[in-house]
C-alpha cells in the first residue's frame, strides 16, 4: 500500500529518512566490540545475552507494530509471485496456476498500459515543473514576515487543506471549477461559452497540478522553512554589514543553505515519479474518461480488481514498484554528483 | 530562528550573538527599512494565496446554509449570504445514510486511531534507547516498508485471504502503522533526559512505567500531532471502502458516501420522495451536498487549532533534528 500514497507523503518522509542515518555513526562512536580477538568474541556473546535479558521488555513493546507490518506489508511482498500465475481466488496464492511471463506478455502488449505509462510521466513532469518550485517560494515569502503572529496565521490558513481528503478537495474544486461551479455561473453571467474544466481531458494534467499545489503545497512549506530556520544568522548580518542587499543575500546566502533539502525533496520527487495521486485519478477518471486519467495505480485497480483478473492488475504494480525502485536508486546517484547526500549516503 | 534564542536563554553569555538587536518591529537592526512597493506585493501575495484556501470554504459553507431561493438567485454556489436555514442540515441528520456513515466513521477513527497510537509509541519506544538489543535490525525491517510494497493487488489479496471482506478491520489494520510516524516519535523519545530515566529506574520504574511516567508526558506535543495525523487518516478512509465494501451501504465511511452523492451525483434517498411528508420546505439538493461537505470538513476544523501549534513547533524541531 506504500506504493500508492499519495505524492504529500514526500516531504514527512524526507526528514524522516534524515534522521535514520545518524543512528549508526552515533553506536560507532559509541564502541560496539567488533575488533579483538577471541576474548573480545567471548565478552561480547555474553553481552549479548544480557543484553537480550536486560532488553526483553523493549523487544517485546515492538512486537505489535512488527506483526501488523509482516502481515500487511511483507506477505503483500511475497504476494507478487501472483504475478507470474493465473490467481484464482477460489483456490489462494499457494494453487493458482503458474504461468510465468505471460501477464508481463500481456501488459507490454497493451495500449491502456501504455496510454497509462504515458499518463503517469506527463503528469509527474508538469507536476515537478509547476509544482515543485511553489512551497520554496512560499517559504522564502514566508521567511521574510517579521511578524510572528501573521507568520503563524498565515502558515496555520495553508497547512489547513493537507488534513483533507482528495475526496473532499475535489469536492470543492467541482463547486468552483465544475458546470455548475462559481466559474460557470460567472461564465454566463457574461455571456461566455462555459468551460467545464472538470471534464476537459486536454486541460486535465493542469488541473490536477492545481488540485495538488492547493491541497499540498502550503504543507510543503514546512520543510523548506525549517532549512531557513537553520540557517545561522549571523551570516545575514556579515553579509549586510558587507554591504549586500536583500537580493544578494537571498542568492548568496539563503538558496545556498537550503540546497541540501531542495536537492532531497528531488530526488524524493524523482524516485516518486511513477505515483501521482492515486485517489486523485481514481475519483475523477469517470468525470473525464479514462484516457487522459489512466494513471499506473489506477490502470493496477481497474483492471486487476475491478475486472477480477488479479494476477494481470499485480504484474502492472510489480512493473511499477521496480522501475520505482530504480528511479530513487538513480535519483540518489545523482545527488551525490552533486555531493549531496540525497535519501542515503554514499 | 527560535531554536537560536532557546539556546541563547540557556547560554546568558551568547545572549548578544545568538539574539541580535532588534527593532521595536521585531527587524534586525542591520536589514534595511522595508520599501513600500515591497511590501504591498507581498501583502497581496499573502492575502491572495490565503483567499485561495479560505474563500472556497466560505462559499460551501455559505451555500449549505442557503434557502433554494437564495441558490436559485445566485446561479449555483452562494456568495453573499442571505435568507440562511438550517434545513439543509435537518434533512441531511434525517437521512439515515448520512448519520450511519458518520457513526460509523467516528467509530474507525477512534479506534483506529487509539490501534495506531498503542502500536506506534510501543515500537517507537522500544527502538528508542541506544545500544539496546537489536533495535537496528527491527528499525530496518520497518524503514524497508518506506521503500519497498507488494503493491495494490497482493495487498487486496493477502486482506481478503484473511477474510478482511466487508470487515472494518479491512479499514484500519492495513494502515493502522505508519513507519514515518514511528521514526518521529523515536526521535523525540530518544531525546528524553537520560537523567530523568535513570532517577526513575533507580526508583524502582521498569520500563512501561519510565514509558507512561516519564517520556510520555515529556513529549505530549509530538504525540498530539501523530494522534491528530492518525485521527485525519482515518477520518479520510475513502479508498479502503471502495476496495473491501463497495455494495454495503450500511458500512460506507462518510468519505465515501459524500463521493456517491457530490462525485458521482448519486440521489439521497429520501430526498426525492422526501420523508417530511411536505411539512418542511424541501431543501435544496446542492444545499444539501454542500452540507455533506460541511459535515466532512468540520471534525476537522474543530480538532485543527488546538493540535495546529503543536505541530509547527513538533515538526519544524524534528526536521531540523534531521
Amino acid at each position: 500500500m506504500a506504493a500508492i500514497t499519495t505524492g504529500g507523503a514526500g516531504p514527512e518522509r524526507a526528514d524522516a529518512l534524515a534522521v535514520a542515518p545518524d543512528a549508526p555513526d552515533a553506536r560507532a562512536a559509541a564502541g560496539s566490540p567488533r575488533e579483538g580477538g577471541s576474548g573480545a568474541r567471548q565478552r561480547r556473546r555474553i553481552t549479548r545475552r544480557a543484553r537480550l535479558r536486560r532488553d526483553k521488555t523493549l523487544l517485546l513493546m515492538t512486537i505489535p507494530a512488527l506483526a501488523l507490518v509482516v502481515v500487511f506489508n511483507y506477505l503483500p511482498m511475497f504476494g507478487v509471485i501472483t504475478a507470474f500465475e493465473f490467481y484464482d481466488p477460489l483456490v489462494g496464492v499457494m494453487h493458482s496456476q503458474f504461468i510465468g511471463l505471460d501477464n508481463f506478455r500481456q501488459l507490454f502488449g497493451d495500449p491502456l498500459f501504455w496510454t497509462a505509462v504515458e499518463n503517469t510521466l506527463a503528469i509527474s513532469a508538469v507536476q515537478l515543473a509547476l509544482y515543485f518550485p511553489i512551497p520554496i517560494m512560499l517559504a522564502l515569502l514566508l521567511n521574510t514576515v517579521v511578524s510572528n503572529k501573521i507568520r503563524a496565521f498565515v502558515s496555520a490558513v495553508i497547512y489547513l487543506p493537507h488534513f483533507f481528503s482528495w475526496v473532499l478537495v475535489i469536492s470543492v474544486f467541482l463547486q468552483m471549477l465544475g458546470g455548475a461551479g462559481l466559474l460557470n455561473a460567472f461564465l454566463i453571467h457574461h455571456h461566455v461559452t462555459p468551460w467545464n474544466v472538470m471534464t476537459d481531458p486536454s486541460t486535465f494534467k493542469l488541473l490536477v497540478t492545481s488540485q495538488a499545489v492547493w491541497k499540498e503545497a502550503g504543507w510543503g512549506v514546512i520543510v523548506f522553512l525549517a532549512a531557513l530556520a537553520a540557517i545561522d544568522p549571523a551570516l545575514y548580518e556579515a553579509a549586510a554589514a558587507d554591504g549586500a542587499g536583500r537580493w544578494r543575500r537571498m542568492w548568496h546566502i539563503t538558496l545556498p543553505g537550503m540546497r541540501g533539502v531542495i536537492v532531497l525533496m528531488l530526488v524524493l520527487r524523482l524516485g516518486n515519479a511513477l505515483t501521482v495521486g492515486f485517489e486523485q485519478m481514481l475519483i475523477q477518471r469517470d468525470a473525464v474518461g479514462h484516457e487522459a486519467a489512466d494513471v499506473l495505480d489506477t490502470f493496477a485497480f481497474y483492471y486487476g480488481i475491478g475486472t477480477s483478473n488479479y494476477s494481470y492488475g499485480a504484474a502492472a504494480g510489480l512493473f511499477k514498484s521496480v522501475i520505482s525502485l530504480l528511479l530513487i536508486y538513480g535519483a540518489n546517484r545523482l545527488a551525490h554528483a552533486f555531493g549531496e547526500d540525497g535519501l542515503y549516503r554514499k | 530562528m527560535t531554536e537560536v534564542g532557546f539556546e541563547g536563554a540557556l547560554a546568558p553569555g551568547k545572549l548578544s550573538q545568538a539574539a541580535p538587536p532588534r527593532r521595536s518591529s521585531g527587524r534586525p537592526v542591520w536589514e534595511e527599512p522595508p520599501t513600500t512597493a515591497g511590501q504591498f506585493g507581498k501583502g497581496t501575495v499573502l492575502v491572495v494565496v490565503m483567499a485561495l484556501v479560505l474563500v472556497p470554504l466560505y462559499c460551501i459553507v455559505v451555500t449549505s446554509l442557503s434557502t433554494q431561493g437564495a441558490i436559485n438567485q445566485a446561479g449555483g454556489l452562494v456568495l453573499v449570504p442571505h435568507g440562511l436555514t438550517l434545513d439543509a442540515y435537518r434533512e441531511v441528520f434525517g437521512n439515515g445514510t448520512v448519520t450511519r456513515s458518520l457513526e460509523v466513521t467516528f467509530g474507525i477513527t477512534l479506534v483506529g486511531t487509539l490501534i495506531s497510537m498503542v502500536v506506534s509509541v510501543l515500537c517507537a519506544y522500544g527502538l528508542s534507547r541506544f545500544r539496546s538489543f537489536g533495535h537496528r535490525t527491527i528499525l530496518m525491517v520497518l524503514i524497508i516498508t518506506m521503500f519497498v510494497s507488494g503493491g495494490l493487488i497482493p495487498t487486496f489479496i493477502v486482506v481478503t485471504e484473511l477474510g478482511g471482506y466487508d470487515q472494518y478491520w479491512a479499514l484500519i489494520l492495513p494502515n493502522a502503522v505508519s513507519v514515518f510516524n514511528i521514526l518521529v516519535l523515536r526521535s523525540f523519545f530518544s531525546s528524553t533526559s537520560t537523567d530523568l530515566i535513570d532517577a526513575a529506574r533507580l526508583d524502582g520504574a521498569g520500563e512501561w512505567r519510565i514509558l507512561w511516567s516519564v517520556v510520555l508526558p515529556t513529549s505530549r506535543a509530538v504525540t498530539a500531532v501523530i494522534a491528530l495525523f492518525y485521527a485525519v487518516g482515518y477520518w479520510n478512509t475513502f479508498f479502503g471502502a471502495m476496495l473491501y465494501m463497495p455494495t454495503d451501504q450500511q458500512k460506507w465511511p462518510i468519505q465515501y458516501v459524500l463521493y456517491q452523492y457530490v462525485n458521482l451525483g448519486m440521489t439521497m434517498p429520501g430526498v426525492a420522495n422526501s420523508g417530511y411528508g411536505g411539512i418542511h420546505q424541501q431543501a435544496a439538493p446542492l444545499s444539501l451536498s454542500m452540507a455533506v461537505v460541511v459535515l466532512t470538513l468540520l471534525p476537522i476544523l474543530i480538532v485543527y487549532p488546538f493540535v495546529q501549534k503543536h505541530f509547527a513547533k513538533g515538526m519544524l524541531t524534528g526536521a531540523i533534528k534531521g
